[in-house]
């Protein structure tokens, strides 16, 4: 379905929809007493843009240089050209440590990647250990945010959830009680795992190490008692330099979520005595990203879901209306690159009000990208018949003066003078809900003729005084 | 006409070009940059020869301030001065003829809608999202008026959902977003709605109007004609 059919339905659930704005408007808020806070934020903003960009110039000696130095610490780096190549590393690493249960702390990649019924198809185990993913792993759905994965069910979805797959009571919903019976579980899982797989938020060029953030610690507990811990992350993770990470991981954590760090900033510098340690490098579509001048600052992303968070169209029409692993502003770029006969709608799901741009870490020109993401899908004869008609139709009165203006004048007769159900009708969208403005008797063009002559008049006639523009 | 008052109101010679039509700004929204190429070369051809060109609506002025550029050569000095010399209403009061209060009255409580181009693209005011303080131009010019006092909104720069044929591809989003735009005024005490863009304001009256809210629409440069009647 289209991204406004599927706004439509979100929609019409309006109390829910109107707590679903509100709990992400809380977030943005949170957020805003963040930075705020923070004297340097602009220029923070700013420096880490351009670090992000410093990197994708050079990115392929960026990635060899990784490559090479975390080699020497005893990793072991893998390549993968796309998913299917991604998930068959994996796997394989898997099968050859023969596991059959692997726990997952949150990672959006193998969401990308679709890596879970993979590897359940090659009859191994996989349990997502991030609350929220977990939540959303048990109810079989996507998750509807980057950050906040379960965002869009409340805490009675949650109870009704937890009943069913893990013997909560019926109707209980109380937060403390299903976070405690969920982590009960999940201690269990960690516990009879046989290996680690952790997404990647920052890898390090010059140390050859990398970082993984997280609130709930559950990163840490499933890479540290298996023997091995596999780590997949998109190759524009890199940064050059540790000393990189002072500014991102000042700025991610508060634009994510409005804390001023994350609770875990685990930092990986090889596998531990005993241990394995790989690293899956994923392109998946992101060298093609970054040949194009138009789209190339979208691999700037360190994915804290700010946009989701401020877009006042992410909020009211929800996460799974993008049909996007990546939802909201920057989803409706990276995912019409890649696909874009399938989103075509995702980039015109978007007022271009800009708030996505002001709000982004690493000031991904956003709203910008959206509107030239527009006139990308136009040279793939994407549009669609109706948009890509009424816009040469348009394009062509404008271009006659005479044209136009009198187009404006029958327009202006017929909304005065045409009953109200000719007006209003299902072929109408605007005025389902909306009035059209008044018709004025005059166009502008003519009132300030009029106007102009009526000066011209007094100018030549000077006892009568000067009068203004009524 | 209003623009107009408040142009001689400041002495400005003016003249309205009628060869003019559209600026291409919904065309170039939708993708269709073919389309809206036509539109923009008529655009700088007509208005080349004025010292300053002068838009009351934010997102016109963004359009040629902004996206031009993909329609014209870099070097192209015609193109590039009509884009440099034409400005917002309240930008260029404010700045080009530095006009900083405004003799008049207008004894309303008048709630700010900040025209998202306007605010995010052209900068003329604070967004809430950036931490670098700027001067609203609206508001500067409203704010000494007799009588006159603002609203305090609980999201003071969301947008209002019209976004051009957002407003029809994305219906139930774009009416959501302009309803709660109207209830964060009507919860502020708001008596007059205004902004710097018509196209923000057409949305809101629409829906203002179907559900019979008693709220004025005006645009700034209505109530500044109307303050020194």
């Amino acid at each position: 379905m289209s991204h406004p059919a599927l706004a439509q339905i979100f929609v019409d659930d309006k109390p829910r929809a109107q707590w679903h704005d509100k709990a992400l408007w809380f977030v943005r808020q949170k957020r805003d007493r963040m930075a705020s806070g923070v004297p340097e934020w602009e220029d923070l903003r700013q420096h880490a843009s351009e670090i992000k960009q410093h990197t994708m110039s050079l990115l392929p000696d960026y990635l060899e240089m990784f490559e090479k130095n975390a080699t020497a610490r005893g990793v072991k780096v893998h390549w993968a050209a796309d998913a299917e190549e991604h998930n068959r590393i994996v796997t394989e690493i898997l099968q050859q440590h023969q596991v059959k249960k692997l726990v997952k702390s949150k990672s959006m990649l193998t969401e990308e990647c679709h890596l879970n019924p993979y590897l359940e198809k090659h009859g191994i185990e996989v349990v997502d250990t991030d609350l929220g993913e977990w939540i959303v792993q048990l109810r079989d759905e996507p998750p509807s945010h980057i950050v906040l994965p379960a965002i869009h069910l409340k805490k009675e979805d949650v109870g009704d959830t937890f009943h069913e797959h893990i013997g909560t009571e019926k109707g209980a919903s109380d937060p403390k009680y299903l976070t405690e019976a969920a982590r009960n579980t999940l201690r269990q899982r960690f516990c009879a795992a046989d290996a680690g797989l952790t997404g990647v938020n920052f890898a390090i060029a010059e140390t050859g190490g990398f970082v993984v953030c997280t609130n709930e610690g559950n990163a840490d507990l499933g890479v540290s008692l298996p023997k091995l811990h596999i780590a997949s992350m998109g190759i524009e993770k890199l940064l050059p330099r540790a000393s990189d990470l002072a500014v991102f991981l000042r700025l991610l954590a508060r634009s994510a979520t409005g804390q001023p760090i994350t609770t875990y900033s685990s930092h990986f510098h090889g596998p531990r005595e005993g241990s394995e340690l790989h690293v899956v490098l994923l392109d998946n579509g992101r060298s093609e990203i970054l040949k194009s001048p138009e789209f190339r600052r979208s691999l700037s992303c360190i994915r804290c879901g700010a946009c989701m968070n401020t877009c006042p169209v992410y909020r009211r029409s929800g996460g799974h209306s993008y049909e996007s692993t990546v939802p909201g502003p920057i989803g409706s770029i990276l995912t019409p690159l890649k696909d874009p006969e399938a989103h075509s709608s995702l980039p015109f799901a978007c007022s271009l009000c800009g708030s996505c741009t002001d709000v982004c870490p690493v000031k991904i020109d956003l709203h910008h990208q959206l509107f030239a993401m527009r006139s990308f899908l136009d040279r793939k004869k994407l549009l669609g018949m109706p948009k890509k008609l009424s816009m040469k139709f348009a394009s062509g009165l404008m271009s006659s003066k005479w044209v136009f203006s009198g187009a404006g004048k029958a327009a202006r007769t017929a909304l005065r003078w045409l009953p109200r159900f000719a007006v209003y009708n299902p072929l109408n969208p605007w005025g389902k809900q909306r009035d059209l403005p008044d018709a004025p008797k005059d166009s502008f063009r003519a009132q300030y003729a009029a106007y102009q002559k009526d000066q011209a008049e007094k100018k030549s006639r000077p006892s009568s005084g000067a009068g203004g523009p009524s | 006409m209003a623009t107009v008052k408040v142009l001689e109101h400041f002495g400005i010679d003016h003249t309205f070009p009628a060869a003019q039509t559209c600026c291409g700004q919904p065309m170039a929204n939708s993708g269709c940059m073919l389309e809206a190429k036509p539109l923009a070369l008529r655009f700088v051809e007509i208005f080349k020869k004025y010292q300053y060109i002068v838009a009351p609506s934010g997102s016109c002025v963004a359009m040629v301030r902004n996206h031009y550029t993909s329609f014209f050569d870099k070097n192209d000095v015609e193109a590039n001065e009509v884009r440099r010399r034409t400005y917002e209403l309240s930008e260029f009061l404010t700045q080009v003829l530095k006009v900083d209060s405004f003799d008049g009255r207008f004894p309303h409580k008048v709630g700010m809608h900040q025209s998202c181009h306007g605010l995010r693209d052209l900068r003329l005011g604070p967004s809430s999202e950036v931490m670098t303080q700027r001067p609203e131009t609206v508001t500067e010019l409203l704010r000494n008026l007799d009588g006159i006092s603002f609203s305090q909104l609980q999201r003071p720069d969301e947008c209002c959902g019209f976004g051009g044929t957002f407003a029809v591809a994305e219906e139930a989003v774009s009416c959501m977003m302009g309803d709660d735009r109207i209830n964060d005024h009507l919860n502020a005490g708001t008596e007059v709605l205004t902004a710097g863009d018509m196209s923000c304001l057409m949305h809101l009256e629409g829906l203002i109007k179907r559900q019979k809210h008693n709220i004025r629409v005006m645009h700034f440069a209505e109530i500044l004609a109307e303050s020194i009647k």
